[in-house]
This record gives structure tokens, sequence and C-alpha cells, in this order.
């Protein structure tokens, strides 16, 4: 599977993914199943993750979701603030070892549940519908998977949380009437405007960047969502657009793999802190 | 990769390379040792090494080697659990060569058997195992996997394909490594579905096999059946 059929199926583009996975409708019937309890179990830990400010390991993070889901939503734009809070709700259960859906990573584990999710009660879309595009998602992750693992500590941040962005670009576009090509291209331009995001965790923990990236990149996907709902795409082909995350993933040094040498983490605060946390 | 390996594993986090990827591999040297284990030496490499605890790698190697799946919530609390169970546990770090950066080498030891497992952990949870014992094999945990050490003898792979094949059971992948010719040997055969019992007895007795395990298939775990929400509630606060 590629890309490029994707974007080419008649109908909504998680049929081919359905399709591809699942041979008979009883096998159809149990994949959508498991799908249904993957999404419900990243609505656990977002209800999970609004409620708490317990901090993580570090205590770098813990409040931020929750923080955000109770502030004043100063620039009246309450889809934002939802996507962000639901995002970050899910990394910060993550952060303190709690329970979440690796979506495609643990790290990445946020953007997919707050772009979908969120955009899905904003709007009131109801579980059914979402199904689909969750499918999609998960197809479009299958499909950079054939090309470059899907680690921080390979390809670079971009490999992660560039991924999960493309996943919830298409996902967020199929749920929400998008055809095949808008979802395919959604998925590409998510990916290509995050080419190059190196992985740079303080300490090596997965909070800081990662818990506030996951928010950014939760509107990101939304916002691909949005243009390719318009009828924009990428010049590019998405095939082609994963190959040079790839190749950039390659490109990549070992201290922005990873590693917490490069980046954020090798500021002096992240420095300091590390060696704190390493005591 | 399977859909609901990218939408997924449920786990405990934070990271599904160095949690729940080190949580399968060590999940993997268990089943690999067939015992209660009682020791238990973790050696780092490559990123494992630098961030290990970070991410709670530490703390994952030994849930699994407890027996646990990536979504339980015994994780955070693994250390309390192991020294409640009389497991030692010790930690170092080394550079295992020319692999991939999340890599591990688990040597289990129970009252009477050791094992030692090197595998990486790929990303997003998945695994792979590429040494047990000093042998190059190699199986993923996708699949039940037999383990086999024998002689190396005319026919005995023939031989042992052809006992999973009477069981009507399909091969999936199957890697054979010897040390030297006609010295010990070790084949890993991941299979569709386990062997019925006496096809594994079977194989167990032949005259030069010296050394039988077989692996459950360590990726779907309890928290994949289809539909399971069982709303455990998440492990509790923070690890420390
Ligand atoms: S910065 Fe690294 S650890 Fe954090 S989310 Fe990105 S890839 Fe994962």
């Amino acid at each position: 599977m590629t890309l490029a059929d994707l974007a080419a199926a008649p109908g909504p583009a998680s049929e081919l993914v359905l399709a591809e996975e699942a041979a008979t409708p009883v096998e159809r019937a149990r994949l959508l199943e498991g799908l249904r309890g993957r999404l419900r179990e990243m609505r656990a830990s977002i209800d999970r993750g609004l409620v708490s400010d317990a901090k993580s390991r570090t205590g770098m993070v813990g409040w931020n979701a929750k923080t955000l889901w109770n502030a004043e939503d100063a620039l009246r734009a309450p889809l934002l603030q939802r996507v962000q809070a639901y995002a970050m709700a899910v990394n910060e259960e993550n952060a303190r070892m709690g329970r979440i859906v690796a979506a495609p990573t643990a790290g990445s584990a946020g953007t997919l549940p707050g772009a979908l999710l969120g955009v899905a009660d904003h709007l009131g879309l109801d579980e059914d519908r979402l199904l689909g595009p969750l499918a999609l998602a998960g197809g479009i992750g299958q499909v950079i998977s054939q090309s470059m693992f899907i680690a921080g500590s390979t390809g670079g941040c971009q490999a992660e949380i560039g991924s999960s962005a493309a996943m919830a670009a298409a996902a967020v576009t199929e749920a929400m009437g998008g055809d095949a090509a808008a979802s395919v291209h959604a998925a590409a331009m998510a990916l290509m405007n995050t080419i190059g995001l190196v992985c740079d965790p303080v300490g090596g923990y997965v909070e800081v960047p990662c818990v506030s990236r996951n928010a950014f990149y939760s509107v990101h996907a939304v916002a691909s969502a949005q243009l390719a709902l318009a009828g924009v795409t990428s010049p590019i082909p998405p095939d082609e657009v994963v190959l040079a995350m790839a190749s950039v993933g390659r490109l990549l040094p070992p201290e922005l793999r990873e590693t917490g040498e490069g980046g954020i983490a090798d500021t002096p605060t992240g420095r300091r802190i590390a060696l704190e946390m390493a005591r | 990769m399977s859909l609901l390996d990218v939408i997924g594993p449920v786990m405990v986090g934070p990271s599904s390379s160095h949690t729940a990827g080190a949580c399968r591999l060590a999940l993997l040297a268990r089943h690999a040792l067939g015992a209660e284990p009682r020791r238990a030496r973790f050696t780092l490499h490559g990123s494992f090494a630098k961030t290990a605890r970070g991410h709670g790698t530490d703390l994952a190697l030994v849930a699994g080697t407890l027996g646990a799946f990536p979504d339980d919530p015994l994780i955070p609390r693994a250390l309390e659990e192991a020294a409640a169970r009389g497991l030692d546990v010790d930690f170092a770090t080394a550079d295992l060569g020319d692999v991939h950066p999340n890599s591990v080498r688990a040597v289990l030891e129970g009252d009477d058997e050791r094992v030692a497992v090197t595998g990486s952990s790929l990303g997003g949870g998945l695994v792979r195992v590429f040494e047990v014992d000093g042998f190059r094999i190699d199986f993923s945990g996708s699949h039940p996997t037999l383990l086999l050490r024998h002689l190396d003898t005319p026919g005995v792979i023939a031989r042992v394909a052809r006992v999973i094949a009477d069981d009507d059971v399909n091969i999936a992948t199957l890697v054979s490594a010897r040390r030297k010719r006609g010295g010990d040997a070790m084949m890993s055969i991941e299979i569709d579905r386990p062997l019925t019992k006496p096809a594994r007895d079977y194989l167990q007795h032949l005259r030069y096999v010296t050394w039988l395990r077989e692996l459950p298939e360590v990726m779907q775990g309890p928290d994949a059946a289809p539909g399971d929400v069982d709303g455990t509630p998440a492990a509790a606060g923070a690890a420390s």
C-alpha cells in the first residue's frame, strides 16, 4: 500500500486500509471493535489527564492540561483550547506513567486523540463516525513505517510527532467528510511541515518539549485538515514527502535523536535538570 | 506492522520504545528462561544506556521479567515488586556493537537455569530478539516462537519442520545458527499458533534436541483483545 493507492481510493481512504487489514467480515468486525477499544482508551486517558495535576517523575510537567482546560478562553477559540488541552492531557498521563494508547508512539500519543477527539467533541460527532478515520490514521502510520522506523532514536521527532500529525490530519479530514485524496494530502502537508523536527527531550524524559509539542502538532494537524478540506493539496506527491522525511532522519546526528544531548536538552537549564534527576 | 500496532499498544508510559518495547523484550527473556527468575542482569546499549531512567526502561525491564505486559499497572512499582518476590536486579551499560540504538542484553537466572537474550526495541513498541545464548537467531515476539538448541546433524531442520507441519501449524520464519559445523546449534521458529502438547513433547524428546522453549506471542497481550476496555485505572501517581 502506498499513499498514492490510498489517495486514489474510490470511497473514503479508510475503506482501503480496512480491506487490506481484514479479509473477511468477521475480521473486519473484530478490527473495528479493536479500534473502538483504542478510541475509548484514548478518551479515558484524556478524562484522567484533564483533571489531574499530579507531577511527572521529574516534576517538569503534570498540570498543564488541567490549567489550560480551566483557563479563560482568552482568544475565543474553543476548538484550539480543547484540542491542545486534550493532547497535553494524554501526554501528561504518559509522563506520570499512566495508561495511554501509543499512536504511533507514547511520546506522540496526544496528537491524534487531541486533534480527532477534540474536533469530534467540538462539533458533536459520535464515536461510530470516528472508527474509519482512526483506521485511516493507522494506515498512514503503516505506510510511513515502510520507509523508516517510527522512533525518535532513529528518525528524530519528525518520525514520531511528524507521523502522529500526519495520521491525525488525515483522520480529521476524513471525519469531516473529506475524500480520499484530500485526506492523504492533509497527511502529506502535515508531514512536509514537520520535516527536520529533532528529538531533544530534557534529561531523556518524555516531558519537555514532548508535552507541549503534542499540543502544537495536534493544532498543526487540524490546520492541515482545514487546508485540505478547502482543496489545498501538496504539489509534491505524498509518497515522496515520506521519503524526504526518511532521508532527513538518516542525516540527523545522534545528538538529535533521543539521546538527550542536543537541542532543548542541551541548554544550560536542560543539562542542570538532567544532572539533578540523575542523582 | 498491523493497524492495532500503529494505533497501540495500550500501555503504561512514558515511551513505547523505551518502556513498552523494553517490557516485551524482558517478557520474552522470561519465557526463554522458562522458570521463575531469581537474578536479572541488564546490559543497556546506546540510547537505552543514556536515557534508561528517564523513560522508565529500568522499571519496564524488571516488570517484563516479572511477567508483566506493557499495560500492566505494576510497571511503575516494579522495583518494589521485584524485591518482594525475591528477584535480584542489576543494571550495567556497555557498547554491544553495531546494533540498533535501543538494545539490551538480559541475562536471567533461575534456580537451575540461565539464559542470555539480546534484542532491540525498534519503535512503537515493536521488538526484535537477535541473539540467545550467543547464537544469532531472529524473532519478533509477534508470533508464538520455538527456540530449539540442538546438535548440528544432517536433517534436523527437515525433521523439526515436519513435526510442526504434522501438527498442522504454519511456520512464519525459521532462522538457524551454529557455532561450528557439527557442533551446537540453535533455531528460532516463529509459528502461526502454539504447538499442541504432544507435538512439543515429541520435539523435546528428539535425540539431537538438547533444549526447547516455546515463547508466547507478546505483541497482543491482555490489552488488545478486541473491544477490551476493562476500566483498569491508570497506575496511580508518579513513580518516584
Ligand atoms: S522529542 Fe523525542 S521523546 Fe519527545 S516526543 Fe519527540 S521523539 Fe518523542
